[in-house]
């Protein structure tokens, strides 16, 4: 893969190792450049913002305030000492604690729901294409809309589910489910497990269908019980890609934003991270404020996954056993 | 061990007739070896035998007793996959032993079982390893091992060397050899398509052709009586001469056949013809002799190669030696 290459090998005082390198550098300039546009350059402007008292009509002239957003101690005249910022601000900790709700919730359900719909679509059954198709409908529906869709079938009013569950007696009067805060952080998870599982399913699927058929024949000779295949045989074969699979899905919902700002607007006990940063960014004018939230959302993201990586062992890097 | 009995069995996929009745009955004891084309049926006959899949039509005895809907892991069989089909998370013990763990056998049984497989395949300082940490055919002995620990009636071997690489297939064939002699009440059927493989360990082969036994015999058997063209082109290399036409109603048939070590060369002999190749091995050497016949003839003689290429030489075959086979490529006894 040398860069520049004559009709007769030109001697060109590098060692083929360094044009290697040297030609691996070109491929990846442009690739490293684009990530420093869209991923380095706003999250360190994020950081920046979030140690100044930038407001959002005056983006270019705040100043360096240090770590007040995030936590300052004020001294009032009566000598009564109070903290301020986010870190002590209730309104952010339910966020946290309801993202982190959400999405353990969500991706336990999920994975073993999409564990379960894998299995099924790896058993060979005519029309196995077509229902493999058919079943990414949800996650192929931009969240905008399928919210839309939920919201409308969840209304307490009009909604087509409230009319079900009554006519069949499941319930006695109809319920506000996205409006009433008891229910809300189950509607937002029910139409999150039904939106996601099918991908979930697919990455489980790309997992089971790496064991090779053999394997499972030799356990049937071996006499072994379907239900012990799985968890003695199938599973931990399938692990790496299960828990590569958990980690996408995990990061996908620590930041949700769109499902929950369409379905439970202004709902504090759905109100999560990103929807939290976003409202003090945008809608309260404490851009700083928000930036210092979404510094801490990322913080937290990062020690998330590095903990989950280390933990559990996660082979990213692909050489993992055979 | 056991008796197996086939009768009549027939699978088929769909529209698609694989197996398309098959009788035969292996002997308890005995090792018999399928072998035939790619696509003749004899890893779906195993198959069937084994219990992964279900037969069409027809019945199969163990030991008298119809097993037709009998579960895999109830035949009392055990089996070694050519992919080996090892359990990648476990160590070998645990390959090994796995059967019989989730079967609560006692650990010391365990224990004993394992160890004494190992050592007769020598693989007992290889039990910590995982199927990755080996070589190819270290992974076949695990596989064979987890075979052995089952204790069979029945042992079953789905092309079990052609994984391996020429000399390890010469080695692990050796071992499958002394396995047989050592566990003389075990019944072994063995699938290949690699006739040299069925030649060396079979008591008796089964020759399939398109899901029917073209022909059932021992080796020698199959060598010195073939019953049908196919066979005598099948079994033995270098491939069995055919000469048609001309050469063959000189002797009163539709196809000569003519091994190429029961051809002599001499003077004034019945064919002759230009060497147009040849092969020195060593030990022996082969002749192709354009003689006129649709393809060269092939010809084996002992010791060094002594002609060259462009060389005339007279051919004549060995009183006896002549298969006769008719327009149907049966032959003319």
């Amino acid at each position: 893969m040398t860069a520049s290459k004559t009709a007769i090998g030109r001697e060109s005082g590098l060692s083929l190792q360094k044009q290697r390198q040297k030609a691996a550098f070109w491929f990846l300039a442009p690739m490293l450049i684009a990530l420093f546009c869209v991923a380095a350059w706003p999250l360190l402007r994020t950081v920046w913002f979030s140690l100044t008292d930038t407001s959002l009509n005056n983006l270019y002239g705040g100043k360096w305030i240090g770590f007040d957003n995030y936590l300052r101690v004020q001294t009032l005249s009566n000598g009564t000492v109070r903290y301020k910022g986010t870190l002590v601000d209730p309104a952010w900790w339910n966020a946290v604690w309801n993202t982190v709700r959400f999405s353990v919730a969500s991706v336990v359900c999920e994975t073993i729901l999409g564990l379960i719909v894998a299995l099924v679509l790896n058993a060979e059954f005519k029309g196995r294409g077509f229902v493999r198709a058919a079943i990414l409908i949800p996650w192929a529906i931009p969240t905008i809309v399928s919210a839309k869709m939920w919201a409308w079938m969840l209304n307490d009013q009009y909604g087509i589910l409230n009319d079900m569950a009554l006519n069949l007696g499941l319930i006695s009067s109809k319920i506000a489910w996205t409006a009433n805060s008891d229910t809300a952080m189950y509607a937002v998870l029910m139409v999150d497990i039904w939106k996601t599982t099918p991908f979930m399913a697919l990455l489980c699927l790309a997992g089971l269908q790496m064991v090779p058929r053999d394997i499972y024949e030799a356990a049937k000779i071996d006499g072994i019980n379907p239900v012990k295949v799985f968890f003695k045989i199938t599973l931990p074969l399938i692990r790496p890609a299960l828990m590569v699979a958990v980690i996408f899905r995990m990061l996908d919902a620590l930041r949700i934003f769109d499902l929950i700002y369409v379905l439970t607007p202004n709902s504090a006990s759905t109100k999560t991270m990103s929807v939290i940063s976003r409202e003090n960014l945008i809608e309260f004018d404490k851009f700083a404020y928000g930036s210092a939230q979404s510094t801490l959302l990322f913080a937290i993201l990062a020690i998330f996954v590095s903990l989950y990586i280390w933990l559990g062992k996660v082979d990213l890097s692909g050489e993992g056993g055979k | 061990m056991a008796k197996i009995e086939l009768k009549n069995v027939k699978k088929s996929y769909g529209a698609v007739d694989v197996i398309k009745g098959i009788d035969l009955t292996i002997e308890k004891g005995e090792f018999m070896v399928f072998v035939g084309p790619s696509g003749c049926g004899k890893s779906t006959l195993l198959r069937l035998i084994s219990g992964l899949e279900e037969i069409s039509s027809g019945d199969m005895l163990f030991d008298n007793d119809r097993v037709n809907n009998v579960l895999p892991s109830q035949r009392g069989i055990a089996m070694v996959f050519q992919s080996y089909a090892l359990y990648p998370h476990m160590s070998v013990y645990d390959n090994m032993a796995f059967g019989m763990k989730l079967a609560k056998a006692s650990p010391e049984a365990m224990k004993k079982r394992v160890m004494e497989a190992a050592k007769l395949l020598q693989i007992d300082h290889l039990l910590d390893r995982l199927p990755k940490q080996l070589s190819g055919g270290q992974r076949q002995r695990v596989a064979i091992g987890r075979a052995i620990v089952r204790d069979p009636r029945v042992f079953l071997f789905d092309e079990p060397l052609s994984n391996l690489d020429a000399a390890l297939r010469v080695q692990t064939r050796l071992e499958i050899a002394k396995l047989h002699h050592s566990m003389t009440d075990v019944t072994m059927i063995y699938v290949t398509h690699d006739q040299v493989e069925a030649m060396t360990l079979a008591d008796r082969i089964a020759v399939l052709r398109d899901g029917r036994l073209e022909q059932v015999g021992s080796p020698a058997e199959l060598y010195e009586r073939p019953n049908s063209i196919f066979v005598a082109g099948f079994i033995g290399s270098p491939k069995m001469n055919f000469l048609t036409g001309k050469f063959a109603s000189d002797h009163g048939c539709a196809t000569l056949g003519i091994r190429s070590e029961h051809i002599d060369v001499v003077e004034g002999g019945l064919w002759t013809g230009e060497i147009v190749h040849a092969e020195d091995l060593g030990s022996d050497n082969y002749l192709f002799v354009e003689v006129g016949s649709d393809e060269p003839m092939i010809v084996r003689r002992e010791g060094k190669l002594t002609m060259k290429v462009g060389d005339t030489v007279s051919l004549s075959p060995k009183a006896g030696q002549l298969h006769k086979f008719d327009q149907n490529g049966k032959p003319i006894r």
